[in-house]
């Protein structure tokens, strides 16, 4: 596997992580996720019974997607402990995308109970991957309490708002020694794109896709910017620059316009 | 059966009592047929916990312009659907012509509403936008803050509960065998399903199986694991209250922060407010968060429902099928049929999935409006084939 991205010692071959809300039906949500090329896929505990046949995680399963439970909806570290123990529990993953939010409204991460819930699921063996505020400092405290990756927004949930603090991401990515997975709030593929090209080193995202009108198409889009994104990063951009700067090489023209040197 | 002293034939046995597999028994037995349906109690599953709205232009969703097809045409024949049972029970079934307004409660919802509004325009359908003003003169008792509204003249209601009995009463009348077993499983003979095996060992035999038992149909035994229906439970929690009649006039949706909300009010002041959509297996726990979610919503589109009495409270489960589409028609087994996987739509589909499958049943010919509905139609995708055993 080329380029791989490594979250806790396991490698993924690609770059995009799906979420399952939103979806119109079960048949739109696997042509979407075979789309995206994701090999994994976070599902919220609370509104799945991981024992009931024919529902989403089958089809996840069937896809061979590897399953992301995530603690959505809970308020509370409380909650998200609670919650993250039974999907341990029924899903057989330590893995677990933490999401402690504060209000319906903004469905913004509560930053105090996100670290507390993070710092108590680490200590309980858990490979957290936190859902957080696109704040670099907080980012880092939750590397230093032990999450296996830390998932900024790039705006509230659902908003499709695209990366409203691009600067704040970059100085989380210079500062982090985990990975940095974009989550939350992109609406279309050149936000995905900017992502990457930001220096994250995934992108998580669901109603971008699910609440397109063909979200199959939006999946594939979604693959390609990631993949192009990511190339974009490693290849370098070049400098930016008031003023023009000839593509075409000038060394080599010049005698071209000077007149002619009689030879001796 | 051979050796199977119990054994009786009738032309088709009905799996499953629900207002699906009583509409059908109905119809066929109107064709000439004889007909026994099984159901432990029939008419309590999804039939009971629906709200009975039937609105096939507000309820339609990118992705399903064919089933939108058939919910128009299962909602023109409604009236006289509605008319026939009434005809031959005399019971009324509460089919109100009255209408569904769709309202948006803040900017973005109102851009849902929009987006909604030019997607049915594209369909050809038949919507009037209307001013916040307008919509609130239509029906004074939404919150001031409502954003603009869509009015569906042609989006109607029945009163499912009413409708279940009275399909129940007029299959009875015409000599339809409702029993109380519990269809343990098809029998199947020479790779034809030739009838159903009861829960007491006895065996009926049948011309025709029709496997209409909603979220259950893949519960029942002896169908080969590439032809049980792939229908999933989908769990909805409704709400009733008792206000005084009118109200509110018609039904109201609304999108309220990116859910979708329903009340349906009944002639005799009842509303009915609907509906979670929950992937929680055959779990029916009504829980404090889905009411919680579900009154809120409503009070904030219509804060005076805050006064009306809260008579009911309940969980059901929809027969959830892969594109959200029925499956009616042949399976891959010969003899079987099926009727399921309605989905939010049951109620809506009743008619014409009774006309269609006991056409299929007296003729032996598949009617051209179910052909898109093919059960057969997922068989090639191994992640659709299942056999549920929780």
């Amino acid at each position: 596997m080329d380029d791989p991205l490594v979250i806790a010692g396991e490698a993924f071959g690609s770059r995009l992580i799906i979420g399952t809300g939103g979806a119109p039906s079960l048949e739109s949500l696997e042509q979407a996720a075979r789309a995206s090329g994701a090999e994994m896929a976070t599902v919220a505990l609370r509104r799945v019974d991981p024992s009931a046949r024919g529902s989403v995680l089958d089809v996840l399963r069937a896809l061979g997607l590897r399953i992301l439970p995530n603690t959505a909806g809970c308020y509370t570290a409380g909650e998200a402990l609670l919650t993250a123990r039974l999907a341990r529990e029924a899903l057989d993953t330590s893995w677990v995308k933490l999401e402690v939010i504060a209000d319906e409204r903004t469905l913004l991460p509560d930053p105090v109970e996100l670290l507390d819930a993070a710092e108590r699921l680490v200590d309980d063996g858990f490979v957290v991957l936190p859902y957080t505020n696109d704040d670099p400092i907080l980012a880092r405290r939750l590397e230093q309490v032990g999450c296996a990756a830390v998932m900024p927004l790039g705006a509230p949930i659902g908003s499709g708002l695209g990366i409203r603090n691009p600067h704040n991401i970059e100085l989380i990515v210079e500062a982090a020694g985990v990975p940095v997975v974009l989550d939350a709030g992109l609406g279309t593929a050149s936000d995905a794109a900017i992502a990457m090209e930001l220096g994250c080193d995934a992108v998580l995202l669901a109603s971008a896709v699910t609440r397109a009108r063909e979200p199959a198409l939006m999946a594939e889009a979604m693959r390609k910017a990631v993949e192009a994104g990511r190339l974009a990063r490693r290849a370098g951009r070049i400098p930016q620059r008031r003023f023009a700067a000839a593509s075409t090489p000038s060394e080599g023209a010049l005698h071209f316009v000077q007149p002619a040197q009689p030879q001796r | 059966m051979p050796g199977s002293s119990a054994a009786r034939t009738t032309d088709v046995v009905v799996v499953g009592g629900g207002v699906i597999g009583l509409a059908i028994a109905w119809q066929a037995a109107l064709r000439g047929l004889t007909v026994t349906v099984l159901d432990p109690a029939p008419g309590s599953g999804a039939s009971h916990a629906a709200a009975g709205m039937l609105a096939p232009v507000t309820e339609v969703h990118y992705g399903e312009e064919r089933l939108l097809r058939l919910n128009l045409a299962s909602a023109q024949r409604y009236p006289t659907f509605a008319a026939e049972l009434t005809e031959a029970t005399g019971r009324d079934v509460g089919y109100r012509q009255t209408g569904t307004l769709a309202v948006a409660t803040d900017a973005d919802d109102r851009a849902v509403l929009a987006d909604l509004h030019r997607f049915q325009l594209s369909l050809g359908l038949t919507v009037e936008l209307l001013t916040s003003r307008e919509a609130r003169r239509l029906e004074p008792m939404l919150a001031p803050g409502i954003r603009s509204g869509l009015l569906v003249a042609g989006d109607h209601q029945v009163d499912n509960r009413l409708l279940a009995t009275a399909l129940l009463a007029a299959a009875v009348a015409v000599g339809v065998d409702v029993r109380t077993d519990r269809a343990a499983g098809i029998v199947t003979t020479a790779e034809r399903a030739t009838g159903v095996r009861l829960g007491d060992g006895d065996t009926l035999a049948a011309g025709t199986v029709v496997l209409a038992a909603g979220c259950w149909s893949p519960q029942v035994a002896g169908v080969p694991t590439d032809v049980v229906p792939p229908t999933r439970p989908v769990k909805g929690q409704i709400v009733r209250l008792r206000g005084p009649a009118g109200f509110l006039g018609r039904n109201v949706r609304a999108v309220v922060g990116g859910t979708h909300l329903y009340l349906v009010p009944r002639a005799d002041g009842e509303i009915v407010i609907g509906a979670t959509a929950e992937e929680q297996g055959y779990d029916v726990t009504v829980r404090a968060g889905g009411v919680y979610e579900l009154l809120r919503d409503a009070h904030t589109l219509v804060p005076g429902i805050a006064e009306l009495e809260l008579t009911e409270t309940y969980a059901g489960l929809r027969p959830g099928s892969p594109d959200n589409a029925p499956m009616i028609g042949r399976t891959a087994l010969a003899g079987l049929v099926a009727a399921t996987g309605h989905y939010r739509n049951g109620i809506l589909l009743t008619p014409a999935t009774a006309d269609a499958v006991a056409d299929l049943l007296a003729t032996g010919v598949e009617p051209e409006v179910i052909r898109p509905f093919s059960p057969q139609r997922f068989a090639r995708e191994r992640v659709w084939s299942m056999r549920v055993t929780a």
